[in-house]
């Protein structure tokens, strides 16, 4: 009995690391010159409208209600200490430490990551891959590098977006509703944000998760078992897999910039 | 003197075969596939490799095109070992090659147009009129002009496999493979595939594999046959010879016979044990 279990963690441990391998082997040779910059780029033009622009619908409303929730839940608190003034303040730096890049990350993953793995998936299971490498041209630049970097370009720049759009949330509820002051929501979120601390840090985030994200969302795709089953069970993996290595990632990365 | 020697070299290159498999061994999943297999393809004809399925004739085609390795033995393609080709020199080798796939393999975003010009737009440098000039004369050639602008998904499947045959030959390749090309065709499809494969290999000087267990069919346009089973070649020749084959094995293929060398069941325990002694 116990000999099975540490045979089955053996076998578990073996494939994680054989798994980890061909993933590095898919980012390196889709990163890989193959001076082929000026054809790669109306396939990155085409990924960037599915992977970014196809994805804005769902980060601007969910950036609206989360930053209308944040400055709802933050008056409340708030407004016990008077310091309600404060509130633009606290909306922002939520947004742009964490609930931007990580919520955004989160969505991306369940919107455009499903998309990739269940795509990349069904073009394996249809032999389209195989007959790329047979008409000799490398599925890892033609496919998955055009992906991989509209993924890179497009969910550091949602993830401002949502910031952005949850920022207007916030001030809808609390300036338009609540009846915070304009000037002082404004003006204390001007001179607390800075530039370096939260914008950046935000920024360094969201580049992160977007290539973890697209990342694992590409090799679930290349790597899935070409049936039904394989690629349904890949596009699961891809979004529990990314969320929980977002949340992971950011608490880490978090723990380094604001922890000290 | 010289130009009998360029004449005889010039014939001696033309006799070679294109493909020389030699003592080949591939398994996959420890489960032992090919052992020690060989074979040649001559350059100019239609050879065929016949087998009952899943005896791995789709693998020994991804074997010569360079997808899969084999554990041991060599794979000559025009004189190159595909399984020690480095990546650039092997991407360079398939420029030769055309692989008609079993379902076609179509990029459905494309048109059918589009699927044609692309390996056309990836590997010259030709205009955008002389690649048009040349994919219509493809489509022609497969009698499908006139589904140029479609999709895909708006084709029937002989239609497909015949877009994806266009498509095979419009780098004008040395050799072409097909697998298994008469699966699931209506007669019509498959007629007019039978004849495509023959007057294509003859009228462009191609070479080319087919794969398939299409007994009839492919005895009708092969100029040479190997049947495959139980891991190596058990039978090879023109195809009258074949019909003339005393082998028990062949036999039963060629006739195509449910019982034989080739069992009906699956191996397992015996019938009567199982029936009453089974607990559960």
């Amino acid at each position: 009995m116990l000999s099975k279990s540490v045979s089955g963690l053996g076998r578990q441990g073996l494939s994680f690391i054989a798994g980890a391998g061909r993933a590095g082997w898919l980012l390196f040779g889709a990163l890989k010159p193959a001076g082929r910059g000026l054809k790669l780029l109306p396939l990155l033009i085409k990924q960037l409208y599915v992977v970014g622009v196809q994805s804005l619908i769902i980060i601007l409303v969910s950036g609206l209600f989360i930053g209308m929730v944040l400055s709802l839940q933050g008056y409340t608190l708030l407004v016990d200490y008077g310091a309600e003034q404060s509130l633009g303040q606290m909306v922002a730096l939520s947004l742009l430490r964490e609930l931007g890049p990580v919520v955004s990350a989160l969505l991306f993953a369940g919107r455009a990551g499903s998309a990739l793995t269940a795509e990349i998936g069904l073009m394996k299971a249809t032999e389209q891959l195989s007959s790329l490498e047979m008409m000799a041209i490398d599925p890892l630049h033609q496919i998955v590098a055009p992906r991989f970097w509209a993924g890179v370009i497009s969910l550091p720049l949602l993830a401002a977006i949502f910031s952005a759009i949850g920022i207007l949330g916030g001030h809808l509820v609390g300036v338009e509703w609540l009846g915070v002051d304009t000037g002082a929501f404004w003006a204390i979120m001007q001179s607390s944000v800075q530039w370096s601390q939260d914008i950046v840090n935000g920024g360094i985030k969201s580049l992160v998760f977007a290539v973890v994200v697209t990342w694992i969302a590409l090799h679930k795709g290349y790597d899935a078992e070409p049936t039904s089953e394989g690629i349904s069970r890949a596009t699961t993996a891809t979004v529990v897999q990314s969320s929980l290595a977002i949340l992971g990632l950011d608490f880490v990365m978090t723990a380094l910039m604001f922890g000290g | 003197m010289d130009c009998q020697q360029t004449r005889n070299k010039k014939t001696l290159d033309q006799s070679n075969n294109i493909i020389e498999v030699s003592n080949l061994s591939f398994s996959r999943n420890d489960r032992l596939i090919y052992d020690n297999i060989s074979l040649t393809v001559p350059r100019g004809k239609v050879t065929a490799i016949m087998g009952p399925s899943g005896i791995g004739k789709t693998t020994l085609l991804r074997l010569i095109g360079g997808q899969l390795k084999p554990d041991s033995g060599k794979i000559l393609f025009d004189g190159q070992d595909i399984p020690r080709l480095s990546r650039k020199a092997l991407y360079q080798s398939r420029r030769k090659m055309g692989v008609l796939f079993q379902s076609g393999a179509l990029f459905t975003e494309m048109t059918v147009f589009d699927n044609i010009a692309f390996s056309l737009r990836e590997h010259t440098a030709l205009s955008e009129s002389i690649i048009a000039k040349i994919v219509l004369m493809k489509l022609e050639a497969v009698g499908l002009r006139g589904a140029a602008q479609l999709f895909p998904t708006e084709l029937s499947g002989g239609m497909a496999r015949r877009v994806a045959l266009a498509r095979s030959i419009a780098l004008d390749p040395e050799l072409i493979m097909y697998d298994e090309p008469f699966a699931g065709q209506d007669p019509i499809s498959m007629a007019v595939i039978v004849r495509l494969i023959r007057d294509l290999n003859d009228a462009l000087n191609l070479t080319s594999i087919v794969v398939s267990h299409d007994v009839e069919e492919v005895l009708s346009i092969a100029d040479y046959v190997y049947i495959i089973a139980n891991k190596t070649v058990v039978a090879q020749g023109t195809p009258a010879q074949l019909r003339q084959a005393q082998s028990a094995q062949v036999k039963q293929f060629m006739a195509g016979e449910p019982d034989g060398p080739v069992p009906f069941h699956y191996p397992a325990a015996d019938y009567q044990e199982e029936l009453f002694n089974h607990v559960k």
